[in-house]
């Protein structure tokens, strides 16, 4: 199981890079898209939307089902990854260059996984 | 089995080729304005009745229904529907009627619609019931409907919050989502059952209520339902009881007597009316007597001279479906009822409950249930170890079955178990059928063990074997394209 040890995780299985300008960027870890599957649908929000710790922003629809995607932190969204609604596969291809939102004005919380603590979260050795 | 494809309707016949001569209209043709009229002439297909009848034959010939097997899918109740449902439902007097006559020319079919009001709210513990909604998430949508109206009429609109656990059926945030709700995610309990701590950390002044299926989808009765509606009440929410799973409890226990406000019935699951080939259904709303100002209409009613249909109150959510809903399937699950009768109804519910016992106690030692308990109607086995162990999944055994003369059963739900089966063999099935399943399962296993190969080639005596789920999704074709060939108009 990929799981870069450059990123931060949350237990729902988001990844979380911290970029210049204090940019955010989201999406779903390795793991997250072995689970759901071929993935044939996604839902994204709209720029300019809020997004809150905790909550749902966007869902994935894979074969065996539609799963909800959380925000792992609370800000307002800046890019969608518009690709990815022509072409959800992406998130199978390349679970870490398949980015779903990048979000603005907030810090990175202190109650993010790192690496190691997201692969003892998920139980792969 | 012919595996040879069967062509589409749209690809069989000839040009001029009908069924029937109708003689030349002595009526004056319409004028339909030009900016109306279509360009070019439909492309219907054009076969003899015979052609017909082979086709939808040919058709029938690779369906599976519980008439051809072992159907346990989970979660959807596919018991027997007795015969005589369907002669009761053909009499003439409920068949050769019309929804606007008048009241005194159909007393039976309001009858009808009242008697099976009275017997359903009896085994629901509500006080009145529409029969308007057409399927299960139509029944739930209705059901919110009502609770909303109920938040409403008491100027509460704060209340924008709908509770459902992550076992759930997916029909239940769905129809909270299109009531107008926020949906909040309850997580189960070790046990399968509701977290009460995190119920009771989501309760509150936003609550509108709680969507709860009992027993859950896991086939789990919980055990805390008591505590989890008054939770509910504490916080000023209403509790709504999805009656998916009503088959495992019907006669026994009540919903109303939980501490449910609201339930939604599956006629056309528990009340042995046929499901599954594209209804129609049925999914009749009841409730209890503080909504009635709620409640869709008309409604049948006593009044001095028989009968009569009572328009809705003021206060009403309004009609949710033309006329009455599906009538003939109401007839079909009064006649069930009838059959069954007061005895018969909780015995048909225990002998559901213990066919899904014995069934998952005979296949637990090679397909381990996800939760080591006594089940209700319904058992989910979890995959996870022969996946990790043997690369053979939920799928692969699913599709095995299918060439063992078996329907598969629910897979990969609920979501929140690992490579998932759901069996609920409901309680027509008899035991030397739990018998033989219980072996083919076996079989099935050993060759997971064996020949993993061959189970992941499966299913191999059907037209079809795996349909290309991924591209199906990704890229539907939903539409006959008229070929090059023919040149439009």
């Amino acid at each position: 199981m990929n799981i870069p040890a450059t990123l931060r995780y949350t237990k729902s299985h988001e990844w979380v890079e911290a970029l210049p300008e204090g940019i955010i960027s989201v999406g779903l870890t390795d793991y997250a898209q072995h689970e759901l599957g071929d993935i044939v649908f996604v839902n994204l929000p709209q720029i300019g939307d809020p997004v809150a710790a905790g909550e749902r922003f966007a869902d994935v629809e894979s074969v065996k089902a539609v799963s909800d995607v959380y925000s792992p932190i609370s800000g307002v969204v800046q890019a969608i990854n518009e690709a990815l609604l022509t072409d959800p596969a992406a998130i199978n291809a390349d679970p870490y260059g398949a980015w779903l939102i990048r979000v603005s004005g907030v810090a990175l919380p202190a109650d993010l996984l790192d690496a190691a603590a997201y692969q003892a979260e998920i139980g792969e050795d | 089995m012919s595996t040879a494809q069967i062509p589409l309707i749209f690809e069989r016949g000839q040009a001029g080729r009908s069924q029937s001569r109708l003689p030349v209209s002595g009526a004056p043709g319409a004028e339909i304005p030009p900016a109306l009229a279509r360009r070019c002439a439909p492309r219907l297909p054009q076969l003899s009745e015979v052609e017909v009848a082979r086709h939808y034959s040919a058709l029938e010939r690779r369906a599976f229904g519980v008439n051809n097997g072992f159907y346990p899918l989970g979660s959807c109740t596919m018991k027997y529907n007795p015969r005589l449902n369907e002669d009761v439902a053909a009499l003439p007097g409920f068949t050769q009627v019309h929804p606007l006559q008048p009241a005194h020319t159909v007393q039976g079919c309001l009858a009808a619609l009242r008697q099976a009001e009275t017997m359903l709210c009896d085994i629901t513990g509500m006080d009145a019931m529409t029969f308007q909604p057409a399927a299960g998430a139509h029944g739930e949508w209705t059901g919110l409907l009502l609770i909303k109206a109920y938040h409403r009429a008491r100027g509460n609109s704060a209340r924008t919050k709908m509770l459902v656990p992550d076992s759930a059926h997916g029909t239940n945030p769905a129809s909270a989502a299109m009531a107008g709700y926020t949906v909040v995610n309850i997580p189960s309990n070790a046990q399968g059952g509701v977290d009460l701590d995190a119920l009771r950390a989501a309760a509150g002044p936003d609550t509108a209520g709680l969507m709860l299926t009992n027993p859950n989808t896991l086939g789990l009765f919980d055990p805390n339902i008591q505590e989890i509606t008054d939770i509910v009440h504490s916080a000023g929410g209403l509790c709504y009881y999805d009656g998916a799973n009503l088959n495992a409890i019907m006669g026994v226990a009540r919903p109303g007597d939980m501490g449910f406000d609201v339930v939604h019935l599956n006629l056309h699951k528990t009340f042995s009316t046929p499901h599954g080939g594209g209804g129609p259904g049925s999914g009749p709303t009841g409730l209890k007597n503080f909504l009635r100002p709620y409640l869709p209409g008309p409604i049948p009613v006593e009044g001095p001279d028989g009968l009569a249909w009572q328009p809705a109150g003021a206060e009403s959510i309004g009609r949710v479906k033309g006329f009455y809903g599906n009538f003939l399937v109401v007839v079909k699950a009064l006649a069930y009822l009838y059959t069954l009768g007061r005895e018969g109804v909780p015995q048909a519910a225990a002998h559901a409950v213990l066919n899904a016992n014995y069934l998952m106690r005979r296949i637990a030692h090679l397909f381990p249930p996800a939760y080591d308990a006594p089940c209700m109607h319904e058992f989910v086995c979890t995959l996870a170890q022969l996946k990790k162990e043997h690369g053979v999944s939920a799928m692969d055994v699913a599709k095995a079955m299918i060439d063992a003369g078996m329907h598969p059963p629910t897979m990969y739900f609920p979501l929140i178990v690992h490579e998932a089966l759901m069996f609920e063999p409901t309680e027509t099935e008899t035991r030397e059928t739990l018998d033989e399943v219980a072996d083919a399962l076996a079989h099935i296993h050993a060759q997971a063990l064996a020949d993993p190969n061959a189970l992941r080639a499966a299913p191999r005596t059907t037209p079809i074997g795996r349909p290309d789920d991924v591209a199906a999704a990704r890229a539907p074709r939903v539409r006959y394209p008229r070929p090059e060939s023919e040149a439009r108009p």
